[in-house]
């Protein structure tokens, strides 16, 4: 452990950006996209500093730690608010500062005709430095902070057109989804504080040893509703296909590079709890499997290209989620295909939006086709992205995915053969349907409206993707040259030491590139062989009308969750009205009537007053005389 | 004679006051009446204190007739400036504060 007083600065001074922008107002619409660009770059400048310095220790002194403050001290709970930059925490950062700068740049162009380039950008320095305190907490509370944040800049930015009112609905519709999740993390806080007696990834880890495997599993669960929640895993996924209704950029950074992936970091931060509670480990990588072929079924049938591409994402999370809850042997390999990810699926989205750029803002892939010719970068980057998610030798996707199809083979027995095939399915069902978008996008004729007239995007859009395409191309070879990546995770976790092997890595290979092809085949064969049809055609089998509706993910949460709550909503409206306005307005009426009774007394005629004080007082005199006798 | 029966004399002439403190209409009746019940309450405090030899009673009979007295005075300006007031003497008549 070492102390350092610079952590701050990699949260302060996107923070300084965001809150500059944001009080600042329309003073500073004239260089506002540049102060926030240059406070992200100077944030990824602060991360390569630690990485730097980092490299020079030796794996115990790696992590640094800086105390900023004592947050709350209650007779025995003590929390401070405390940064820790470890091994894992860097590759988030500098994925974070490094693509976020990137797309900071992007949107420089991207967002250059919007009124409000300035908010946009201080919503997107606000992310930064939120996703940074996500991952620098040193406690699950201060983790939470950063949680929330994300949450709040997530729900910002795809609401950014608010204008639009299906845009707010999906803002809200993600910011609820998520309280969901959301919810699971305070309970997983409040277990561990109940059972463990503290929050600091410090204390539970070591105190996981001698704590309850029932408190530990009940945490585990909880923290898996939260990674479900933030990282659109099933059950909770169903909002990042709306969520696509912000601008492009903020689908590559938060909805595809940086946020959703906090479930995976979430859970390979507790891998000490986890690995204590082999049910709670089960059921992450049930969710994972789920996920990974319910994200790749929808994206088969999505004509949106931003929601085709989020359907892709959903499904990579998956592949990563499962990997993390394969124990300690798939932790490294999980961070190893979200970094991975994080290039190429940010490239995509980036080309996605170079594509809208050129083509008016048109998102159905079936109004596209042959953009080869007129957007030769987009078509490169992309394409690049394209093979590596594939899983390509030699591209990245290659290295990461390829990783965990072995991890999942060799996770044991029946269940190692269970994953593995669901993990070589996905893989086979990626291919098709990132073929598909490639050859309605890229290739065959066009069936652009009268009124596009396609062109390459500037150089400030195509320089990030070209920068992001290399690292599709390079990154998986160089985080896994000499196992880089593993060992250099590797004091995190720890290790069991047995390696079972079910098949070779290179029979693994073989069998993903074997399914790749069969994908890509059919894809061929159904859309570059066949016309493809500019409008959707309804005749289709009922399964694709299924996955058109996102496998009925809606319909389900609403017949199963909305109408149910709303109904309870009603009775409790109703209970309200009837019984507690009831008491309320009874007692009223109470009064009322009893007055209105008795107002018959007060006549207004002295003699009857007169004579109630007779008979009164001869009351009172019978009963002293009955009570004294 | 039974001192018994002063009170006796004392218990009907309070009733036939309150009485007509009831049904009477005219305030200046009314307002007799209310004398008679305070001389029939005077009545019995001096029988009692004959009773019991002692002077309580008799000290008592006299702070009633000072209130006695008060009352008058007070009573009577009022009854005399609703007369003024309405032409009217009536108690029936005086319920201004209901209507």
């Amino acid at each position: 452990m070492t102390t350092s007083n610079s952590l701050v600065y990699l949260i302060a001074l996107p923070l300084l950006g965001a809150t500059i922008l944001l009080l600042a107002g329309r003073r500073a619409d004239k260089w506002g996209h540049i102060l926030g660009t240059l406070m992200s770059a100077s944030s990824f400048a602060v991360g390569l500093y630690q990485l730097s310095q980092m490299l020079g220790r030796t794996n115990e002194a790696r992590p640094v730690t800086q105390k900023l403050f004592e947050w709350i001290s209650v007779g025995t709970f003590n929390v401070d608010a405390g940064l820790l930059l470890d091994q894992l925490s860097i590759c988030f950062v500098l994925l974070i500062t490094g693509v976020g700068t990137l797309i900071h740049i992007y949107s420089i162009s991207y967002m250059s005709h919007d009124h409000d380039r300035r908010r946009f950008f201080a919503y997107l320095n606000l992310f930064i430095a939120a996703m940074l305190l996500l991952v620098l907490g040193n406690s699950y509370l201060n983790l939470y902070v950063g949680w929330e944040g994300v949450g709040l800049a997530s729900y910002l930015l795809i609401g950014f057109w608010n204008h639009k009112p299906a845009y707010a609905t999906a803002s809200k519709k993600a910011f609820v989804m998520n309280r969901i999740g959301d919810m699971g993390l305070s309970f997983a806080i409040m277990i561990a504080f109940a059972t463990i007696g503290t929050v600091s990834f410090e204390g539970i880890k070591e105190h996981a040893h001698h704590t309850s495997t029932g408190a530990l599993t009940a945490i585990g669960i909880m923290l898996l509703v939260a990674a479900t929640g933030k990282s659109a895993q099933f059950p909770l996924q169903a909002w990042l296909g709306d969520a696509m209704a912000g601008p492009t950029p903020v689908s590559a950074l938060i909805h595809a590079a940086t946020m959703v992936t906090a479930g995976v970091y979430l859970i390979t931060r507790s891998n000490f709890i986890f690995d204590a509670a082999p049910t709670a480990q089960l059921l992450v990588v049930i969710v994972g499997a789920i996920t990974l072929l319910f994200g790749a079924l929808i994206g088969t049938a999505k004509d949106d290209i931003k929601k085709a591409l989020a359907a892709s994402t959903m499904s990579q999370i998956g592949y990563m989620i499962l990997g993390a809850g394969l124990g300690p042997v798939g932790y490294a390999f999980a961070i190893m295909h979200l970094l991975t990810h994080g290039f190429f699926k940010a490239g995509m989205f980036l080309g996605a939006g170079s594509v809208m750029h050129g083509m008016n803002d048109e998102v159905n892939m079936r109004k596209y086709g042959a953009l080869r010719k007129f957007m030769p970068i987009t078509f490169v980057t992309f394409g690049l992205g394209y093979l590596a998610i594939l899983g390509v030798p030699p591209f990245a996707g290659f290295y990461s995915k390829d990783m965990i199809i072995e991890t999942a083979f060799n996770a044991g027995g029946i269940k190692g053969i269970i994953l593995g095939t669901v993990t070589l399915l996905g893989a086979g069902i990626t291919a098709f349907y990132m073929t598909r978008v490639m050859i309605l996008t890229f290739t065959g004729k066009s069936r652009w409206d009268d009124e596009a007239h396609p062109h390459e995007s500037p150089l400030l859009m195509w320089l990030p993707m070209a920068i992001l395409a290399i690292g599709s191309v390079s990154s998986g070879f160089l985080l896994s040259r000499g196992d880089a990546l593993v060992n250099w995770l590797a004091p995190l976790f720890e290790h069991h030491g047995e390696h079972k092997e079910l098949l070779s890595p290179i029979v693994v290979s073989g069998l993903a590139l074997a399914m790749v092809a069969i994908g890509v085949a059919i894809a061929f064969l159904k859309y570059s062989r066949q016309e493809v049809a500019a409008v959707a055609p309804e005749d289709v089998s009922v399964f694709t009308k299924i996955a058109r509706q996102d496998l009925m993910q809606d319909r389900f949460n609403e017949a199963v969750f909305m109408r149910p709550g709303q109904q309870l909503t009603q009775v409790l409206v109703k209970t309200d009205e009837a019984v507690i306005d009831g008491a309320v307005r009874g007692v009223g009426q109470l009064a009322m009537g009893s007055g209105s009774i008795l107002r018959g007394l007060q006549s207004g005629f002295v003699r009857s007053y007169a004579a109630l004080i007779l008979v009164g007082a001869s009351l009172l005199i019978a009963a002293i005389w009955v009570v004294t006798k | 004679m039974d001192a018994a029966n002063y009170l006796y004399l004392s218990a009907l002439l309070f009733t036939i006051g309150a009485v007509g403190v009831v049904v009477r209409r005219n305030a200046i009746v009314v307002f007799m009446c209310i004398e008679l019940m305070l001389n029939a309450a005077n009545l019995a405090f001096v029988t009692f204190s004959r009773i019991n030899g002692d002077l309580n009673g008799q000290v008592i009979a006299f702070f009633t007739m000072v209130v006695a007295a008060c009352e008058v005075v007070v009573g009577l300006a009022i009854i005399v400036t609703i007369y003024r007031s309405r032409r009217s003497a009536s108690v029936d008549d005086a319920s201004l504060l209901k209507r």
